[in-house]
């Protein structure tokens, strides 16, 4: 059933609408997994074929979590805590290194699969501060509330760096001038929230979205359901994915979320702050809060915070928000490349302007 | 600046480590006549006519469905001297043991690379043995060493190669890709990369697909003697990614594959979805990647099919020109740079 | 966002459930959804975030047909 959605001859029949209804549209999403579909099965070359260039916007754990956030991580397993993390993080540089760096310098960094691996291994070696380093957005938040919900060992500790999307979504737009006519919305985010978060931006801002799979063609179709609504003047939320996503989601998720998050400001990479956009523990749960439990140990950085502000230079807010392209960044290819990124647009391996870094020197 | 496991997953940080700081330090021309040097980086040397080629095993865990460590270290060597046209003629093994490693495990192992070397003809002649204190290694480590010779058939394929273009040089080297060239894989890629992925301490699964380690020398004996091949590699480290780079970086020529053309195992694509990682740049042990002259394509693909190694072998892409670097036109229609891998495939969840 | 793909359930004990993704079984955590064997659930990271609905997936696939077929004819492109 997962490979009837990737059938080539549906694909071309979307196409060819697509070229019937001769576009010149710019539209964005939000999801690293996004990006990953359509670099992987090489749809951005399509859909710009036939006048539709997708924009990726800030939705990966590894383009939006902030220089400081790794560098907490790093410091923490220099202190000889073992630090768990998603693979997605381990490479990323910052200030002081990666974890990986960290690691070759002797640290204790596991990579794993799953928030329950880091609860086994700090239940397996009770004599062992376990951090796990928690990262993600409201599909990932809820596996980490599950986990501290079930009892967790004393010695398992949460580094919180969960962000949520339409907060994202409503700061580009507020951000000022956006050239962008529509969003395809995560999926899998989307299967948590539902799809009624999203009605007051369209409503508020007058811009269309459709919720989308991962599947090549669930995206492609969402990119016709987009372009149709965009066409007809349209400004709704449409639901491509309607296989998984209900429209108040999955409310069960969202309560044990609540009940061990709250919301608060955060600062998200390449972006300004952006208000009640950020997950951090509460107070019941304050034992299990890496950043209160080894407030001393993370002190020092606290007073280096300065250091982690990006470059002058810096413009990936507006290559997010669709007004300018990587080249026309100052540090794009100079200051900001795939092995020293600066940005969440190089950070990503398969971010817009790391990608455009490939293409412009292929 | 210290060495991470990057550096050694056979991928661009490797390539880096290798180009930037090992050759650095260790090329000079000898007086001996080297046909195929050190900086080559091919699959083996070819020094005074003897192809020459060694590695180093540090599998984890030793032992893993289709096979271990023993069947591992013999099958890499004898392959690395057969994907250069040469006929495996003798191995050496060092073994590094950690103290305290059980007696019965290393007799396992040393029964595995008998048989091994059995049925890939070819007989371990010397070898040296160590032992560490216990908490200096985990397990074990088997470093295989190998020497070949030309093989008959060699000569006869490059002579089949010439009827169709021309071809330079006396060994089948990464850098004899030209345009037009066809891309063959021996069989379904990623099976070696999951059985042990399947292992690793937090995230691991259960799945009924095997490592594919094998000896291939009968098999590329056999495609041989069928004749039109320029090039072959065993896409270990780095899987089919890194390989299919290493043929285009060295042969300056881009190369075209087609994601519909290239075989995979259900159960190997549903573990890649799940972790996240791309098939392509895991690895294989009992595979070969083949480039070879177009006209004599179908013949060596049916001669691949006819040994039990190759029955699964597929023409995958061709060497084009017209494309820089690998180049893959996927499922639904588009088009992806496929590169080499960083690293190792770590599971991700975005 | 989220790498998350479908599995079929095997066997349910509690919150945990066996689960098959096409030839790879594992272990995973389903106290975020409520879940009968035979179903499919989609699972993110260890944990099942939703059941698939198999009706709306086919659905889905129905209504694709139908989109792309009933505008076999180019829309009136007014702009």
């Amino acid at each position: 059933m997962l490979f009837r959605f990737r059938d080539s001859g549906v694909a071309k029949k979307i196409v060819e609408r697509l070229k019937e209804m001769n576009l010149d549209i710019r539209v964005m999403h939000v999801c690293g997994t996004h990006q990953d579909t359509l670099v992987r099965f090489g749809l951005d070359e399509l859909f710009s074929s036939v006048g539709v260039e997708v924009r990726q916007g800030p939705g990966c754990p590894v383009c939006v979590t902030t220089p400081f956030e790794i560098a907490q991580a790093t410091t923490l397993a220099r202190c000889g805590k073992t630090v768990v993390t998603f693979g997605d993080m381990a490479p990323v540089p910052s200030v002081g290194g990666s974890l990986l760096d960290a690691r070759a310098e002797g640290c204790d960094v596991r990579i794993v699969y799953s928030v329950e691996e880091a609860v086994k291994v700090a239940k397996r070696e009770p004599q062992r501060d376990v951090v796990f380093f928690a990262v993600g957005f409201e599909t990932t938040a809820p596996t980490t509330a599950a986990a501290l919900l079930s009892e967790t060992p004393p010695n398992f500790y949460v580094l919180s760096a969960h962000r949520l999307i339409p907060p994202a979504m409503e700061a580009l737009l507020r951000l000022g001038e956006l050239r962008i006519d529509g969003f395809i919305n995560p999926g899998h985010v989307s299967t948590i929230i539902g799809t009624t978060p999203y009605e007051r931006i369209s409503a508020k801002y007058r811009v269309p979205q459709v919720v989308a799979g991962f599947e090549p063609l669930d995206m492609m179709m969402g990119i016709y359901m987009l372009a149709r609504q965009i066409k007809e003047g349209r400004c709704e939320v449409e639901n491509e994915y309607s296989r998984v996503v209900r429209a108040d989601g999955n409310v069960k998720a969202q309560n044990m979320m609540r009940e061990v998050f709250s919301v608060v400001d955060t600062k998200w990479r390449g972006l300004p702050e952006i208000p009640e956009s950020g997950l951090s523990l509460r107070r019941s749960f304050e034992e299990h809060d890496a950043s209160k439990a080894f407030e001393d140990e993370l002190k020092e950085l606290l007073e280096r915070k300065a250091e982690f502000k990006e470059p002058t230079g810096c413009r990936c807010g507006e290559i997010l928000r669709g007004l300018i392209y990587p080249e026309e960044c100052p540090l794009f290819a100079k200051r900001c490349t795939p092995e020293s990124p600066v940005g969440p647009c190089m950070v990503s391996r398969e971010g817009s302007c790391n990608i455009f870094y490939k293409y412009r020197r292929k | 600046m210290k060495i991470t496991m990057a550096h050694g997953a056979g991928g661009e940080a490797m390539q880096r480590l290798i180009k930037n700081v090992i050759l650095k330090h260790l090329s000079f021309n000898p007086k001996i006549s080297v046909e195929v040097a050190l900086e080559d980086l091919d699959d083996s040397a070819v020094v005074e006519d003897i192809v020459f080629t060694t590695d180093a095993h540090t599998v984890k865990p030793l032992f893993f469905p289709g096979g271990d460590i023993g069947v591992l270290s013999v099958s890499g060597t004898v392959n690395d001297l057969a994907v250069m046209g040469a006929e495996p003629l003798a191995l050496s093994s060092s073994f590094v043991i950690a103290e305290g490693f059980p007696l019965e495990d290393f007799e396992k192992i040393l029964e595995s690379m008998r048989q091994t070397c059995e049925r890939a003809g070819v007989p371990i002649v010397t070898g040296d043995t160590k032992v560490v204190e216990r908490n200096a290694l985990d397990g074990m480590i088997v470093t295989t060493a190998g020497v070949g010779r030309r093989s008959e058939s060699l000569d006869r394929n490059i002579a089949v190669v010439r009827k169709h273009r021309e071809f330079e040089g006396r060994w089948l080297k990464d850098s004899n890709v030209q345009d037009g060239d066809v891309i063959i894989v021996s069989g379904s890629v990623g099976d070696h990369g999951v059985a042990i992925l399947s292992f690793r301490e937090g995230y691991g699964f259960e799945s009924e697909v095997c490592s594919d380690v094998k000896p291939l020398n009968k098999m590329i004996e056999r495609a041989l003697q069928e004749g039109g091949i320029v090039a072959m590699k065993d896409p270990t480290r780095g899987g089919l990614a890194n390989a299919l780079n290493e043929f285009a970086a060295k042969s300056g020529v881009g190369i075209e594959i087609f994601e519909d053309r290239i075989p995979i195992k259900e159960a190997v694509r549903a573990a890649c979805e799940m972790l996240g990682i791309d098939a392509l740049e895991i690895g294989n042990e009992g595979k070969i990647v083949l480039a070879v002259v177009r006209e004599c394509a179908d013949a060596i693909l049916q001669a691949l099919r006819e040994t039990e190694e190759g029955r699964d072998a597929e023409i995958i892409g061709y060497a084009s020109k017209g494309v820089r670097g690998v180049v893959m036109r996927t499922s639904v229609g588009g088009r992806k740079i496929v590169e080499p891998p960083l690293g190792d495939p770590v599971p991700r969840i975005c | 966002m989220c790498l998350a793909i479908p599995a079929k359930v095997l066997e349910v004990h509690g919150d945990r459930a066996k689960v098959d993704f096409g030839g790879v079984k594992r272990d995973v955590n389903v106290t975020l959804v409520d879940v009968a064997v035979g179903q499919y659930v989609i699972v993110h990271a260890g944990f099942a975030i939703e059941v698939i609905d198999e009706e709306e997936a086919l659905e889905t696939l129905k209504l694709w047909e139908e989109i792309l077929q009933l505008e076999a004819e180019p829309i009136q492109d007014d702009s």
